[in-house]
């Protein structure tokens, strides 16, 4: 098993974030975190990213327990961070380098990789995301989908075995979505375990084969995309549809409830 | 004044002010990118050559040493495809309007030969007075341009690398990078906030209401700033931070950098030694 959380519970201060969780995941899975803004995803994405650690119950990644006392040692430390990559929602806390190249060099050269080498993949991983162009640019200064970019590419040059996304395709425009949607899709060649945390379920099917839903910190189902996207009460109950007046072609206008991206 | 400037407070027009310098450094970061003779060179070469000739043009007793040195910076700018006219309103009215403030008093408080009888005032320009103001403002005026050149022909970033030459640490250019990288960050927030609030804003503020708002506004950037550096320190460590800083070194020195570190070179000397 990929991951194990054990009756996991996450506070902030006295803010519940993530109330006694128990779910399994899979080598090799796709999996989508779904749940409405302040449901837990971010949170439970960082702890599978060993940033966080649990107040309660356990974490497991393949076996051994996730804890500080495991990352207070480098060997550890490095041979996890080698296998398990984190795309932040916010790329701009991602982006602190002075160009976009030293960005996506950042990490290899944390872990410690010879420099020649850093060189070849960070070339090679801004050539795959057509991004060889914004090389010697300050970060800060690319637009909202150059910066996902960026920060996709700063992760992906590990090539880690397990990808974890926070809502990716938030703020891209819909070409961009789309292209990401693709990589994300054909990285790996199907091989990697990838991780979603998102609220859009335009894309599910493709992006994920199991899907876990969550709602106030707790998981209220673990299902296939197509359980998920028929399931009309459980998206309501979670907030992930609503009802909104809209028109279709024929001209009738009505409201029922709504996911979008249908 | 303007009324548009009457409405806001102190706390918003230092933003908005920092907020046009970010915009002057975008500028400044097109000029970078022009193919003028120093955008062709290696940030550690303008580092090196431009710092070494303002440390020539201040250790200088001679005013025409000085003034050669000035007249070096105006060329290298024109060769650079910096223009004049940008030059004289970002530089030389600046620095000559602070220096000047320094600079008149001392044309009749230095003791020496009377060269000009103020009429009216009855105030004497002494020979002295005249040349300690003339040193005074052409090294000024001539340090001023030589760092301007440096700032408008390679982006900060690489500024920042090319300090490295001079031993300064890894970690202390990184924070600094950091450092400039979130300031700018930090300032478009809050000039965005500041540009929310005046559209939802009708009439004149009181000055209390303003001052709330301001202290307000502190609060929130605060919280944010802690926020912010929160998930940074957790994005580096996702990928791998554990303390130690590990950068890649992307200068190469071409032909033209070792003909153009020489040219420094010998210029400087020709400097210090003429100028002893």
């Amino acid at each position: 098993m990929l991951f194990e959380l054990d009756r996991l519970t996450y506070r902030y201060d006295r803010l519940t974030a993530l109330d006694n969780l128990t779910l399994s995941i899979p080598e090799g899975s796709r999996v989508a975190l779904l749940g409405a803004n302040g449901s837990g995803k971010s949170t439970l994405l960082r702890i599978l990213d060993g940033l966080h650690f649990p107040h309660a119950g356990a974490i497991r990644f393949r076996g051994e327990e996730l804890s500080e006392e495991r990352f207070a040692g480098d060997e550890f430390a490095f041979a996890f961070r080698k296998q398990v990559g984190l795309v932040f929602q916010n790329p701009d806390v991602q982006l602190f380098n002075p160009t976009v190249f030293d960005e996506v060099a950042f990490g290899p050269l944390q872990l410690r990789w010879p420099k020649a080498e850093v060189r070849e993949r960070v070339a090679e991983i801004l050539d795959r995301l057509r991004i060889a162009h914004l090389k010697d640019r300050v970060p800060h200064r690319l637009s909202s989908g150059e910066k996902k970019r960026v920060a996709l590419a700063s992760v992906l040059v590990l090539d880690p075995a397990v990808l974890l996304l926070d809502e990716p395709t938030a703020s891209l425009d819909p070409r961009s979505q789309s292209q990401l949607i693709d990589l994300l899709v054909e990285w790996g060649g199907g091989a990697k375990s990838v991780i979603i945390a998102t609220h859009d379920l335009g894309d599910l099917e493709d992006i994920a084969d199991r899907c876990y839903v969550l709602d106030g910190g707790r998981l209220v189902a673990e299902r296939t995309p197509a359980e998920v996207l028929h399931d009309r009460e459980l998206l309501e109950r979670t907030n992930l549809a609503h009802a909104h007046r809209h028109r279709h072609a024929s001209g009738e206008m009505h409201s029922h409830p709504h996911v979008h991206g249908e | 004044m303007s009324g548009r400037w009457r409405r806001r407070g102190f706390l918003e027009r230092t933003v908005e002010g920092l907020y046009e310098a970010m915009e002057r450094a975008l500028h400044a970061e097109h000029s970078a990118g022009g193919g003028g003779l120093l955008q062709r060179l290696d940030a550690r070469v303008k580092v090196a050559g431009l710092l070494s000739l303002i440390l020539a043009s201040a250790l200088a007793t001679r005013l025409w040493v000085i003034a050669a040195v000035f007249a070096l910076a105006v060329s290298l700018a024109t060769l650079s495809l910096i223009s004049l006219r940008t030059l004289a309103a970002r530089v030389w009215t600046g620095a000559l309007t602070f220096t000047g403030a320094i600079a008149v008093p001392a044309l009749f408080l230095t003791p020496g030969a009377p060269v000009l009888r103020l009429p009216g005032l009855h105030w004497t320009i002494t020979a002295q007075g005249l040349t300690t103001a003339s040193y005074l403002i052409l090294r000024v005026e001539t340090a001023a341009t030589l760092a301007l050149l440096l700032v408008f022909t390679t982006p900060w970033t690489h500024v920042l690398k090319a300090l490295r030459i001079f031993r300064v640490p890894v970690v202390f250019v990184v924070i600094l990078g950091m450092t400039c990288r979130y300031i700018l960050l930090m300032l478009e927030t809050a000039h965005e906030m500041f540009e929310s609030r005046r559209s939802r804003t009708v009439g004149e503020l009181t000055g209390p209401v303003r001052r709330r708002m301001a202290v307000a506004s502190a609060g929130v950037l605060l919280s944010r700033t802690f926020q912010l550096s929160g998930d940074v320190y957790l994005a580096m460590q996702s990928r791998g931070f554990r303390g130690e800083v590990y950068v890649l070194d992307e200068f190469e020195m071409t032909r033209l950098d070792w003909a153009a570190l020489l040219a420094f070179a010998a210029l400087t000397t020709a400097a210090v030694w003429a100028g002893r």
